[in-house]
């Protein structure tokens, strides 16, 4: 196609125009973090603060349990991803290389799971929960992911290892490994993008998770960052500069993430099979 | 030959074991944490049940309650179609649009998807509490924007804070994060187009729109239909936003149905209407999907099955 010079130059105009109106809340927000209380509150407000201060950041440490929330946060999101990556490599290896009877009904229904809403399920596990003493715990948030409690990941999974040429898998069985030697010795390493990409994906899912924290969390001390920010900003509605403050501390991590992992994220949903 | 047979036999056996014991955390997790619940939540959805005390059957009064006597119910599916029907076509119209300014290789592309993606790794609550202040209807940027645009102050919406523009507010703010997955998927799928059919086109003389409309178009059909049932199913379960930003307010202007549903199980410890209203919602998900299969999912072009 053979553009004209003037369509080509507004093209570029659209383009940019818009990626700076998508940049001007992040501007707005780190502004807004960094001003003194009475210039957050002026009617004519400027993008750059008039003076910058870092008190927002101070009082915020001071008056929420930042770091406590951010050390749950990380411990959760830590453990989930672990969860994700070992058991659901595994049966995604038993989808993808393993012929066993069942099969396809079991992926069948891991599909219809995909679609299932949470909310027909979260009044029974609240109260399976209830029964097994895991209120006020982490389990319920944690141990899901060890059975698999995300089923995307495992359909992504499997669409990878089954791009692995079958004949690698089987001439280690021929020189006698195990199936687990297989899915730990060939699969795995050669598995290492799609591993990257349930990582990240499970990185923002539960560093952002807000609805299992809400109803599985009461105690104050053990809230996660995204619960806690939820109830700071119930209980001051009014102090939008520190509210600021913690939501960008809690976008940090996402954005180094993303930032280092970015093509991680393209190439996540190119896995998924939605390209044609 | 017998046993060349049994020994096949044996390696089968080993590796459908093989095959239950990887596939193990599913089986286990697929019954605890989705089969039981499922067949839970059926069952209380006949019954009153407060967690305290055992459930108690009491067979369609939820329902019944649900459609006759509820002063929320209808209010909160209006509140949640109203969502939808205005969220779907912008969201998935301006994520296609995002994605057709940058699917060409040109100087600082990559630089802009960039920029349009990194929205919408914001999420859950610290979208909303960024977002409320946005809205502030004195200080926020948005009306500070539209102030400096020359709209008179007494015209200036109040946002969140009133009933008449409480839904249009989380429908807006949803503009913020089309640039994400579904602008990659966009872009993969405009760029598997192939070139020569633009070119065939402009031969035959057809202008920019026609080739949208007869190229672009039915090619990336099938992106288009999977991606707008996802954001339909999607904008069903729309709760953080309203719970964070609104409550439910003003005069429940912003009273989703899984917000209602959240109130019913977690606040009043109405276990089965609650469960109900999950049924019904995951049946209105099941129809609306199935419909659309139906009624658009023939007219939509598929690669492979294409005549070769």
């Amino acid at each position: 196609m053979i553009r004209s010079p003037i369509v080509n130059f507004l093209h570029h105009l659209a383009m940019w125009a818009i990626a700076f109106l998508m940049i001007v809340p992040f501007l707005w927000i780190v502004s807004s973090s960094l001003k003194k209380p009475e210039e957050v509150f002026q009617e004519d407000a400027q993008l750059i603060p008039g003076e910058i201060v870092w008190s927002n950041y101070t009082r915020a440490f001071e008056t929420m349990p930042v770091l406590l929330y951010s050390r749950n946060t990380v411990l959760i999101t830590f453990l989930c991803i672990v969860g994700y990556l070992t058991s659901g490599s595994m049966v995604a290896f038993a989808f993808a290389r393993l012929r066993w009877p069942g099969r396809d009904v079991c992926f069948v229904l891991l599909l219809a799971t995909m679609m299932l809403p949470p909310q027909v399920t979260i009044v029974p596990l609240f109260v399976i929960f209830r029964h097994l003493g895991w209120i006020d715990t982490y389990y319920p948030l944690i141990v899901p992911s060890y059975l698999t409690g995300w089923p995307f990941f495992i359909f992504l999974l499997r669409q990878f290892f089954l791009s692995i040429p079958v004949d690698l898998g089987d001439a280690a069985k021929v020189d006698g490994a195990s199936h687990f030697q297989v899915y730990s010795r060939i699969v795995l390493p050669l598995s290492k993008p799609a591993l990257a990409v349930v990582a990240v994906f499970a990185f923002l899912l539960h560093w952002n998770d807000f609805f299992g924290p809400l109803i599985f969390l009461t105690q104050e001390s053990k809230f996660t960052l995204a619960l806690g920010l939820a109830v700071f900003s119930g209980n001051h509605p009014n102090e939008w500069g520190i509210l600021m403050a913690v939501s960008i501390l809690m976008l940090i991590p996402t954005v180094v993430v993303f930032f280092f992992c970015q093509r991680y994220f393209v190439e996540g949903i190119t896995l998924t099979g939605l390209k044609q | 030959m017998k046993l060349g047979k049994f020994l096949q036999r044996q390696a089968y056996d080993k590796e459908a074991l093989a095959g239950y014991l990887f596939a193990s955390p599913w089986i286990i997790g697929f019954v605890v944490f989705s089969l039981v619940p499922i067949a839970l939540s059926f069952y209380y959805s006949f019954c009153r049940y407060d967690v305290l005390r055992p459930p108690m059957w009491v067979g369609l009064e939820n329902y019944k309650t649900l459609f006759f006597d509820s002063p929320t119910f209808y209010h909160s599916i209006y509140n949640t179609l109203f969502f939808t029907v205005f969220r779907v076509p912008l969201v998935v119209v301006g994520s296609l649009l995002l994605a057709m300014l940058v699917t060409r290789e040109r100087p600082g592309v990559r630089v802009v998807r960039t920029l349009y993606y990194l929205p919408s790794i914001v999420s859950g609550v610290a979208l909303s509490v960024i977002w409320m202040w946005m809205y502030n209807p004195k200080y926020g940027l948005v009306n500070q924007l539209l102030a400096s645009m020359g709209v008179p102050t007494p015209n200036l919406p109040e946002w969140l804070g009133s009933p008449k523009w409480s839904k249009t507010a989380i429908v807006l703010m949803g503009l913020w994060s089309i640039g994400g997955g579904r602008m990659i998927v966009f872009i993969a799928g405009l760029s598997s187009v192939p070139r020569h059919l633009y070119e065939t086109a402009a031969i035959d003389g057809a202008g920019w729109w026609a080739q949208f409309r007869h190229v672009t178009l039915p090619q990336i059909s099938s992106v288009l239909f999977l991606l707008t049932i996802v954001e339909i199913i999607g904008s069903f379960q729309v709760f953080t936003e309203a719970f964070i930003m609104t409550r439910g307010g003003p005069l429940n202007s912003t009273l989703f149905y899984n917000l209602d549903l959240y109130n019913k199980a977690f606040l009043d410890y109405e276990m089965g209407l609650a469960s109900a209203m999950a049924w019904l919602l995951f049946a209105a998900t099941l129809l609306i999907t199935l419909f659309l299969f139906k009624v658009v999912g023939g007219r939509i072009y598929y690669e492979a099955a294409k005549p070769q």
